[in-house]
């Protein structure tokens, strides 16, 4: 790999894992916000209300630092990417215009009105601002992981002339199996980071016997929506995408587990470290058989190993893209574990008595970061040695007129922008999470009080 | 005929994110000038606040429709002007997240140092987008496979070994600060009250001036750079048309201006930037990323364009999304009508 190549890639790699720390919040929490907001109006209880518009704040903060951040990405498609972009414009361009068009016009129109028209909309309008809300991030990831299924996984293009690929099939494109398997599973993940986010403010309020109204029902809501969401993390939608990757990717499956030989009733491996100079897994430990039921359905299943592929479609970082793909499903069980644990507590009143629980409740939320970010480092990594799975190299896509050492240059600047920005941010939240959910100071257009202070 | 038509639709959306997102960088340019109490910052902010976000949609979303009508077109030309570009990009992050940070402190350093940094990065924004406009009149120094790299510059002159930089292209960046600050001073006219609305009249006032002044001066300036452009001028009624719409803009500004009314003054420098730049995509037409090495290795929207079978499906959901997204913004705008006065924001700019 040239130097250039790397470059182009870790400035990638790294605007864009950074990037997706802060939208795997928003998606998660605008579903949250929607549900409290529901809760509100419903039963009429404003505390719901309260913690609502808390976490507006905090999704505000936390959308602003995902829009900037997200401005590089579409971007860096041209400036680092330009063979890959001249080769694939004619078919992702359309997911990613979609975005733009369908997606983050509706996501920047109504933050603007949630955050903002609480007192211009009744109680039901800023609901629907909140749905709006929710509609448009959703969307927006939709068409994201479309553009990334149709790299993994091309569907409804065909060469045109001057060998770049066209469109043949829109709707092939935009519902392509491999998109909806991966986006089930990554929204149920954003799901989790917003559970986990949202415990963990509880069990810290909780510790410290503040807010003692809220944090009851931060807790509660996370317990439940971040148990929900990592069995579904799990199954079915991690399950259909390992069986997707078997069919599609076998060769980055047998990566992925270090399963260098070929043969039946193959184990999955718990712990172990591969060796690719020596095509071998060192200190493995094995549950056999599970492999096989994982990729196929049954203990007994033949699953290829690297030895069936030619090492030139091999992923070109097997040892990272295993362990990336370990510390995933790995973390993915705890939090299973975790959830549950809490809301068996919960079911037996004792949650908020149980102090070590909370603790653990409050310092869990990095997990899920954590794991999302090993599960898209598993499934970039699991791609290559292709920028368009079969199709076309990665080697073959960056862009010849920029220069090695200029890439380094801005990647530079980009962890050194980031480092800053990553800082402030979390300077504000910290502010917004001591100074915690304030009691209803703001009315809704038309009921009396804000008549009266209208008039007064 | 498909390539036509997504010229049509890419110039169309770089004029409305020029528009919508050229208020709120002149509005950031005038900031420290036109608002000079704290409370006097939060008004401006406040005014650009519900929109600034969704303007620059605009700039992703002809992004995307550049990408997906004329992938080679992005690809040559975001490459070629790579630094330029993230220095483009370190602008707009550090810009928003000045407006969108500002107010969550009350320091008075903190507010200081995130303003100076708004107001910064909105004066070079322009500058950047009016250069890059520039060296696309001008021409680039394309090779016969498409691709070019520039430097920051030479000898400052257009012809010859081009760069970034050089006379014509750095008159078109002032130029485009002058008319998107005199845009945002209009904006701020119609949409804010009290000391702030006169300030921001004034400005508008002496900012079309330079702007009325300088825009003949620029336009001989390009035909010298471009002469093609002249004659395609002549033979096209679009481009004639849409210079007809700037200068009638410019009327209605001066007119709206004089006798107070402000919304008509805004909508008189929206057509003046609509007619202008309507008037340089027609003129340009067909042609993308011009060669100056030889004319015909430019990109154009002929032989830059993505196969038919990729403009044929795409038109079919922007013909539904684009409507949607305006929709969106007659929403916004309605909802956010009226001045904002000092204190009247809810706190969060």
């Amino acid at each position: 790999m040239s130097d250039s190549l790397l470059w182009h890639r870790l400035q990638f790699a790294f605007t864009i894992v950074y990037h997706y720390l802060f939208p795997q919040l928003t998606m998660g929490l605008a579903l949250l916000i929607v549900i409290m907001k529901a809760i509100a109006l419903r039963t009429g209880d404003l505390i719901w209300n309260d913690a609502a518009r808390f976490w507006i704040r905090i999704f505000g903060i936390t959308f602003a630092v995902g829009v900037v951040t997200g401005l590089p990405m579409e971007f860096q498609f041209g400036t680092n990417w330009a063979r890959f972009s001249s080769f694939t414009g004619g078919v992702i361009g359309q997911t990613l215009a979609m975005e733009g068009v369908f997606a983050f016009f509706l996501e920047s129109s109504f933050l603007g009105v949630l955050v903002f028209g609480e007192r211009r909309l009744s109680a039901r309008g800023h609901f629907l601002a909140a749905v709006a809300l929710f509609i448009g991030s959703w969307l927006s990831g939709y068409f994201i992981i479309c553009t990334n299924a149709f790299m993994q996984h091309p569907v409804g293009h065909d060469t045109g002339p001057g060998g770049v690929l066209q469109l043949i099939d829109f709707w092939a494109l935009v519902l392509n199996p491999w998109a909806l398997a991966q986006y089930a599973h990554n929204m149920a993940a954003s799901v989790v980071t917003a559970s986990f986010v949202t415990m963990s403010a509880g069990a810290y309020y909780a510790l410290q016997r503040l807010h003692v109204d809220t944090a009851p029902r931060f807790l509660r809501l996370g317990v439940i929506a971040g148990f929900v969401a990592s069995v579904l993390v799990a199954f079915p939608t991690g399950d259909t995408q390992a069986k997707l990757v078997a069919r599609h990717q076998p060769v980055s499956l047998a990566a992925m587990e270090g399963h260098f030989e070929s043969g039946p009733a193959a184990g999955i491996v718990l712990i172990g470290q591969p060796n690719v100079r020596e095509r071998r897994l060192d200190n493995p430990l094995v549950v056999p058989g599970f492999l096989s039921l994982l990729a196929y359905g049954t203990f007994h299943s033949d699953v290829a190993g690297l030895d069936q592929f030619p090492e030139d479609v091999w992923p070109d970082n097997i040892e990272l893209l295993y362990y990336a793909f370990h510390v995933m499903a790995g973390l993915g069980t705890m939090m299973i574990a975790l959830t549950l644990l809490a809301g068996a507590a919960e079911l037996r009143g004792g949650l908020m008595r149980r102090r070590w629980l909370l603790w653990m409740l409050m310092l869990a939320f990095p997990f899920p970061y954590i794991a999302t970010t090993a599960g898209w480092i598993t499934a970039e990594l699991g791609r290559q040695p292709w920028l368009v799975y079969g199709l076309f190299r990665t080697a073959q896509g960056a862009s010849q007129t920029v220069h090695s050492g200029t890439v380094l240059f801005t990647l530079i600047g980009f962890a050194g922008l980031y480092l800053v920005l990553g800082l402030l941010y979390l300077y504000l939240v910290g502010r917004e999470l001591v100074h915690g959910p304030s009691a209803t100071s703001q009315t809704h257009a038309g009921s009396p009080a804000a008549v009266a202070a209208h008039d007064g | 005929m498909m390539a036509e038509l997504w010229f049509a639709i890419a110039s169309l959306m770089l004029v409305a994110y020029v528009v919508l997102d050229g208020f709120d960088f002149g509005a950031g340019a005038l900031h420290l000038v036109v608002a000079r109490t704290d409370a006097e910052r939060r008004q401006l902010l406040s005014a650009i606040g519900p929109f600034w976000d969704g303007n620059e949609v605009w700039l992703l979303a002809t992004g995307g429709v550049l990408f997906l009508a004329f992938p080679r077109v992005l690809a040559s030309g975001l490459s070629g002007f790579y630094l330029a570009i993230f220095l483009v990009l370190w602008a707009l992050i550090l810009r928003g997240i000045a407006i969108e940070f500002r107010s969550h402190v009350e320091n008075p350093l903190w507010r200081a140092a995130w303003d100076a940094v708004f107001s910064v990065a909105s004066t070079i924004l322009p500058i950047l987008f009016g250069t890059a406009l520039g060296n696309l009149v001008r021409g680039l120094p394309i090779t016969e496979d498409g691709w070019f790299s520039l430097t920051l510059f030479t000898n400052f002159s257009p012809w010859g070994p081009v760069a970034i930089l050089d006379w014509y292209t750095v008159s078109a960046g002032l130029f485009a600060l002058l008319a998107l600050t005199g845009h945002g001073a209009a904006f701020l006219v119609w949409k804010t009250d009290g000391p702030m609305r006169e300030r921001s009249r004034t400005a508008a006032m002496r900012l079309y001036m330079l702007v009325a002044t300088a825009w003949p001066l620029l336009t001989a300036a390009t035909w010298w750079v471009n002469p093609r452009l002249f004659a395609a001028f002549q033979q096209r009624p679009l481009a004639m048309m849409s210079a007809l719409v700037a200068l009638a803009g410019l009327a209605a500004l001066a007119a709206g201006l004089r006798r107070q009314r402000d919304g008509l003054a805004f909508l008189g420098s929206c057509a003046f930037l609509i007619g202008m730049l309507a008037a340089t995509a027609a003129c340009v037409f067909p042609t993308m990323l011009r060669s100056v090495v030889n004319e015909g290795w430019s990109l154009t929207a002929y032989n830059a364009s993505a196969p038919a079978a990729s403009l044929d499906r795409g038109i079919r959901w922007w013909a539904i999304g684009l409507p949607l997204a305006v929709i969106y913004f007659v929403i916004v705008f309605r909802l956010h009508r009226g001045r904002t006065s000092i204190g009247s924001g809810d706190g969060t700019y």
